[in-house]
C-alpha cells in the first residue's frame, strides 16, 4: 500500500464515496426507486440523479479551484446543496 | 414457381411482382452505374493498400536503394531484412511475446465476460445501468492516465515484465468491450430458450455451456476478433509494463533507430510482419463478421 | 426484452468486476493520491492540496491541447461516419469478392498503432515516401515537419485511413441484417434509392452506428502513438493532442502531481461527454421502441 501514497484527505474522500454508494444500495433495497421526471430534461431514477449530482459536484469544484479565489469549502457547500436539490426535485 | 401459373398466395404475388420488377430494373439500369460503384470501391481499396504496398516495397529493398533514389518497386529484390528478423531472437521473440499476451488476454476476457454479459442481457439488478456505464468509461480511459500507477502496481505485486501483466492491463478496456458486444448478441437470443432448458432440467452451468454458448458462437467469434484487435494494436501499456523478458514487438521496433539514423528496411519488414497475424484472424471470422452483428444490436 | 429482477445476477458479474476493478479502481485511486501531492518518492512527498489543479486549469498549453483535441475528434467523425456508410453500401454482398473486400478493408484496423505511424512516416517522407515525393514532384512544397497545415491534413488522412474501416465494417454488418423482403417491398412501391436508404437502411444502421461513433469518439481521444511517430506532436505543438501532453508530462518530466491532476481533469471531460452522448442515445432508442 506504500506505493499508493495515501493521504488523509484522499482516504476520507474515498471513504465518503464508498459510504454514499453503500447508502444508495441499502436505500434501493429498502424502497426501490421509481423513474420520474423532475426539472431535468430526462426522466431519471434515484441512481441517475446521484450520478449527475456527483459529476456536477466535480465540475463545481474544478471551476471554483481553477477560476475563482474562493475556498474549496465553499465549493463543497455549494455542491452539497446542489446535490440535495437534485435528489429531491431533479 | 413457374411463370405459366397464376400466383395465389400473397407471398407468391409479392415475390413474382418483385422478380418482374427486378428484371425490368436490371434491363433499365445502365451498366455504367454498376461500373461507377465498382470504380469507387476500387478507388477506396487503392487508398487502403497504397501505404501498405509502400511498406512492402521498402521491406524488399536494401537500405542503399531506399536512400538512393525513389523506386516504385524493388530494383534489386532482397529478403535480407526478413532473414534478419526471423533469425535473431531479439527480433522474433518480440512477436512471440506479443502473441502470448494477446492470447492470454483473449482467454481471460472472454471467460469472465460471458457470464457478465449474460447477467446484463437477462436480469435487472441494483445498479445494473450504472455498472454498465462505468464499464464503458473504462473503454475510453486513456492508457496514459494509468501508466504510472500500473507500473507501480505491477512492480509491487511482482508481475512486472511478465506476459500476465500486459494481459491483465489490457483487460481494462477489453473486458468492457467484450461485455458490450456479447450483451448485444445475447439479447438477440429469445429468452424462451433459457426457460425451456431450465424446465427440461438443465442446471445453469450445463445450459450455459451446452446450449447457450453454441447459439452465440458467431458472436463469440466477432468478440474474439475485437479482443485480438485491441490487444494486438495497443503498445503504450505493453511497452511500459515490460523491459526484456516480455518485450512486445512494438518496443523491439524502436531499436531500428540507431546512431546512423533509422534502419528503414528492417523497420518496414518488421512492420509488414505485424500485419500478418491480423490477416489470419480476419480470414477466420470473415463470414461471422457479417452474420455476427446481425444477431445483436441491429 | 423484459428482464427479470434478480439480484443474484451479481454473482455472474463478480469475477469480471474484480478483474476490472483491479485494473481500474486501484490505479485511479493512486492517481487521485498523486494529484494532491508533490511526490519525489514513496517517502519524500508533500501535501499540496488543490495547487496542481489550479495550475493545470490555467495552463494555456493544456487548454490549447483540449481545444485541438475536440477539433480533431469532430473533424474525423464528420469524415469517417459518412465515408464509412458509403463504403458499406458499396461493398459487394456475396461471392469471393465480398470476402476479399472485407479482408482488405479490415486490414488497417489490425496494424499496431505505432506501425501505422511508421507506415505513414515512410509513405509521406519527402525523400523516400511515395506520397511526399509525388506531392513535391507536382510542385507542392509538402512538408509535415514545417507546415502545421500539412501535418494536420496528414494526421487526419492517416486517421481516416486507419479507422474508417471500423465504421464501414459495422455498417456492413447492419446492412446485411436487413431481410430481402424489405427491399422487395420497396421495389414494388417504386421507392427511390434515397428513400430506400432513408427509410430502410438508415434506421437499421443507427444501432451499429451508435457503437461505431462511441468507439471512434473515445479512441480519438486516446490518439497517441500515430502522431507521436509521424510528427512527434510538431511542428511546434500543432499536433500535440491530450494523450501526448499527458505522457510527456508524466514520463518525460516525471511530474507526477501535475500530470495526475491533469489526468483527472481529462477524465472528467471524457466522462461528461460520453455520459451526455450515451444518455442521448439511450433516450433516442427508448423513444424509438415506444413508437414501434
Amino acid at each position: 500500500m506504500e506505493w499508493m501514497v495515501w493521504t488523509t484527505p484522499t482516504a476520507v474522500f474515498f471513504a465518503v464515496i464508498a459510504a454514499l454508494l453503500a447508502c444508495m444500495t441499502t436505500w434501493e433495497v429498502v424502497s426501490p426507486t421509481v423513474e420520474r421526471k423532475g426539472f431535468l430534461p430526462i426522466s431519471t431514477t434515484r441512481g441517475d440523479r446521484f450520478f449527475i449530482g456527483l459529476l456536477s459536484a466535480a465540475y463545481i469544484h474544478l471551476i471554483v479551484i481553477g477560476f475563482t479565489p474562493l475556498s474549496i469549502w465553499m465549493a463543497l457547500g455549494a455542491s452539497v446543496v446542489w446535490c440535495l436539490i437534485l435528489m429531491r426535485w431533479g | 414457381m413457374s411463370h405459366s401459373s397464376q400466383p395465389t398466395t400473397p407471398e407468391a404475388v409479392r415475390q413474382s411482382a418483385a422478380a418482374a420488377d427486378n428484371r425490368r430494373r436490371r434491363k433499365a439500369r445502365p451498366a455504367s452505374r454498376q461500373w461507377r460503384r465498382r470504380g469507387l470501391m476500387a478507388a477506396y481499396i487503392v487508398f487502403v493498400l497504397l501505404p501498405i504496398y509502400w511498406l512492402l516495397n521498402m521491406s524488399f529493398q536494401s537500405n542503399t536503394e531506399i536512400l538512393g533514389s525513389l523506386t516504385l518497386w524493388p530494383q534489386d529484390f532482397t529478403v535480407e531484412h526478413y532473414a534478419k528478423i526471423l533469425t535473431e531472437s531479439s527480433w522474433y521473440m518480440g512477436y512471440v511475446n506479443s502473441i502470448t499476451y494477446v492470447l492470454m488476454n483473449m482467454l481471460i476476457s472472454i471467460v469472465v465476460a460471458l457470464p457478465a454479459a449474460y447477467a446484463f442481457s437477462r436480469y435487472q439488478f441494483i445498479g445494473d445501468k450504472h455498472l454498465f456505464f462505468w464499464l464503458l468509461t473504462n473503454l475510453m480511459a486513456p492508457p496514459a492516465v494509468f501508466l504510472l500507477p500500473y507500473f507501480q502496481l505491477y512492480y509491487t505485486v511482482g508481475l512486472f515484465d511478465t506476459h500476465l501483466a500486459v494481459a491483465l492491463a489490457h483487460c481494462l478496456f477489453n473486458i468492457p468491450l467484450a461485455v458490450w458486444i456479447l450483451e448485444g448478441f445475447m439479447s438477440g437470443v429469445p429468452k424462451e430458450i433459457d426457460e425451456t432448458a431450465f424446465i427440461d432440467g438443465y442446471s445453469f452451468p450445463r445450459f450455459f455451456v451446452k446450449i447457450f454458448i453454441p447459439m452465440i458462437s458467431s458472436g463469440i467469434g466477432v468478440t474474439l476478433f475485437f479482443l485480438f484487435m485491441f490487444s494486438w494494436v495497443e503498445l503504450l501499456l505493453a511497452s511500459t509494463l515490460t523491459s526484456t523478458d516480455a518485450q512486445p514487438i512494438a518496443s523491439v521496433m524502436t531499436q531500428t533507430k540507431g546512431a546512423s539514423g533509422i534502419d528503414w528496411g528492417a523497420l518496414s519488414a518488421a512492420g509488414a510482419l505485424t500485419i500478418l497475424p491480423g490477416i489470419v484472424v480476419v480470414y477466420f471470422v470473415r463470414n461471422h463478421i457479417a452474420k455476427g452483428f446481425a444477431l445483436g444490436r441491429t | 426484452m423484459n428482464k427479470v429482477y434478480n439480484n443474484r445476477a451479481w454473482w455472474l458479474i463478480l469475477p469480471m468486476l474484480l478483474l476490472v476493478a483491479f485494473s481500474a479502481i486501484i490505479p485511479l485511486m493512486t492517481v487521485v493520491n498523486y494529484s494532491v501531492q508533490d511526490v519525489f518518492d514513496a517517502h519524500t512527498r508533500f501535501f499540496t492540496g488543490t495547487e496542481w489543479f489550479k495550475e493545470m486549469l490555467n495552463d494555456p498549453a493544456l487548454q490549447a491541447a483540449v481545444l485541438r483535441q475536440f477539433a480533431f475528434s469532430l473533424t474525423i467523425l464528420a469524415i469517417e461516419v459518412p465515408l464509412g456508410i458509403g463504403i458499406a453500401l458499396l461493398m459487394p454482398k456475396k461471392g469471393w469478392q465480398a470476402s476479399a473486400v472485407l479482408i482488405l478493408v479490415t486490414m488497417p484496423l489490425l496494424i499496431p498503432w505505432n506501425v501505422v505511424g511508421s507506415i505513414w512516416q515512410i509513405f509521406t517522407r519527402g525523400d523516400i515516401g511515395l506520397m511526399g515525393w509525388s506531392l513535391r514532384e507536382l510542385g507542392y512544397g509538402y512538408n509535415i515537419t514545417a507546415s502545421p497545415v500539412d501535418a494536420w491534413a496528414t494526421i487526419i488522412l492517416m486517421d481516416v485511413w486507419h479507422w474508417t474501416p471500423l465504421i464501414a465494417l459495422l455498417c456492413y454488418s447492419g446492412l446485411r441484417s436487413i431481410p430481402d423482403a424489405y427491399y422487395q417491398a420497396a421495389r414494388i412501391d417504386r421507392a427511390s434509392k434515397w428513400s430506400v436508404f432513408r427509410y430502410i437502411q438508415l434506421p437499421k444502421l443507427t444501432n451499429v452506428l451508435v457503437i461505431g461513433v462511441l468507439l471512434r469518439f473515445m479512441h480519438s481521444f486516446m490518439i497517441y502513438a500515430e502522431p507521436f511517430v509521424l510528427t512527434g506532436g510538431g511542428p511546434g505543438s500543432s499536433t500535440t493532442f491530450l494523450s501526448q501532453s499527458l505522457t510527456t508530462m508524466a514520463i518525460g518530466q516525471q511530474d507526477l502531481g501535475p500530470s495526475a491532476a491533469f489526468s483527472l481533469i481529462y477524465f472528467l471531460i471524457i466522462l461528461l461527454v460520453t455520459w451526455v452522448f450515451y444518455t442521448a442515445i439511450m433516450n433516442m432508442q427508448k423513444d424509438n421502441n415506444k413508437g414501434a
